[in-house]
């Protein structure tokens, strides 16, 4: 896919993924098709199986059956074309304690792409954490590091977004703030799959929701 | 802010941008620069290696015939106990803090990025040991032409076994208490290194040719640089799952 492609080009598909855990199905055969614009919700209860779908679909996992695709071809066959598009949020922030938030920051977007000081600066104050810049990593709370883990998504200038509980340990302005940044993404083209166990509204964005799980949770 | 992805009004589809080179010197930097802040954690094996090998010569003998006779023994196999410790920390911290699946997820070439890990930590494990065995070999009456082969022995030896290191670490990724596996999963391929290393050491001390154990080191060198990063990324993505 060249650069600067038409987002309308946007595909994601999942095809009859199954999610087990250990011998137990969590999830069997979903087909999911996640065009430019949409906002997938993925709900269920505790041990469902949301972060391994999530795990799945990021290519971290190999589903034991079906596949994913992305524009049409299967991830394992295009690895750093589909990374490359995608930003991943897990349960982790993914910061070295030892190194300062920009540190971190500057790092993970150098393996990504070049992105300068003032650019990781900009999008630290965008998530109200500016102010911890050059901190330690270790020395950040928990909801500091869950902005700056989406600081790393925003960086990332990748077209999906997959986020795992993206609101956990944010305060309610916070989770403002991420409901509107995933609300300005979906508005300009991307493409957003998370997990939450609450609803989520989204203003103006229509939220896909995606359940399952009852019968199964314990 | 010009071209932050959450401010602009459409978002692109990019190409991918391997950057095996520029991956692998940042990766390699920020080693380097995690190591000078945890001095510690980079100093505990030199300590070990350093109190292990004086601890001998107390031990048996301060006869300096038999000294002689087992100090290259003692200096290899100090050496590389004391470089198995830090191959916990290898992945075992990116792991728990979730560096790790950023690692796997940047789309770079995971290969390029498990070199990078593998030499910075022969530059931080393994060549401060090369350099303290020059004075530690002093405690064994180790003859002054001895000194060159066994620090390039050792320098191979220790390569080769933070190259097999690594990919025992990524095998070991997640799993409690990995340490004991580690060693058992290392030592037993370690052990021509240690034979062949030792071996170069005496000969040298005897003045006799040492190029035969060497060249049989840089081939397990040679073999172990070139195989163990594919090793390494497969087990990485392994463990992952």
């Amino acid at each position: 896919m060249e650069s600067g492609a038409l987002l309308s080009a946007l595909s994601l598909s999942l095809r009859n993924i199954s999610v087990f855990r250990g011998d137990r199905c969590l999830l069997r055969d979903l087909g999911l098709d996640i065009a430019a614009a949409d906002v997938v919700h993925l709900v269920g209860p505790n041990g469902c199986g949301k972060t391994s779908l999530m795990r799945i679909i990021a290519g971290l996992t190999s589903p034991e059956t079906g596949e994913v695709l992305w524009q049409g071809r299967p991830i394992s066959q295009q690895r750093s074309a589909y990374l490359r598009n995608c930003a991943w949020l897990g349960h982790t922030a993914g910061l070295k304690g030892d190194m300062t938030l920009l540190e971190n920051l500057r790092f993970d977007n150098r393996l990504r792409r070049n992105v300068s000081d003032q650019l990781v600066v900009d999008t630290l104050r965008t998530l109200g954490i500016d102010n911890r810049a050059d901190v330690a990593a270790r020395g950040l709370s928990a909801g500091q590091r869950r902005r700056a883990a989406l600081a790393r998504v925003l960086l990332s200038d990748a077209c999906l977004w997959l986020l795992d509980e993206p609101f956990t340990n944010l305060d309610r302005e916070g989770q403002q703030e991420v409901r509107a940044l995933m609300a300005a993404h979906a508005r300009a083209g991307g493409a957003i799959v998370f997990a939450a166990h609450h609803d989520v509204a989204i203003e103006g964005v229509t939220v896909r929701r995606l359940e399952w799980g009852q019968q199964d949770a314990g | 802010m010009p071209g932050n992805a959450h401010t602009r009004e459409t978002i692109d589809i990019h190409a991918p941008q391997l950057r095996p080179f520029g991956s692998t010197v940042a990766m390699l930097r920020r080693e380097m620069k995690i190591a000078l802040r945890r001095l510690a954690d980079a100093i505990n094996p030199l300590f070990f290696f350093a109190v292990v090998a004086t601890l001998f010569p107390l031990a048996i003998s301060p006869d300096k015939a038999v000294l002689q006779l087992i100090g290259p023994g003692v200096i290899w196999v100090a050496a590389l106990l004391a470089a198995l410790l830090p191959l916990n920390a290898l992945f075992g911290q990116d792991y728990e803090d979730g560096t790790l699946e950023h690692y796997v997820l940047s789309g770079q070439s995971l290969v390029a990025l498990c070199i990078a890990k593998t030499v910075g930590l022969w530059l931080v494990a393994g060549l401060p040991l090369v350099l303290v065995s020059a004075a530690i070999s002093q405690t064994y009456a180790l003859p002054a032409q001895a000194l060159p082969a066994l620090l390039l022995a050792l320098s191979l030896g220790s390569y080769t076994l933070c190259a097999l290191g690594s990919v025992a670490a990524a095998l070991t990724v997640g799993v409690q208490r990995a340490s004991a596996l580690i060693a058992l999963l290392v030592l037993p391929m370690m052990v021509p290194v240690i034979i062949f290393g030792t071996r170069a050491v005496l000969l040298a001390a005897r003045s006799e040719p040492v190029a035969g154990p060497l060249y049989l080191l840089s081939a397990t060198a040679v073999l172990a640089v070139i195989l163990t990063p594919l090793a390494t990324a497969m087990a990485l993505r392994i463990s992952l799952e």
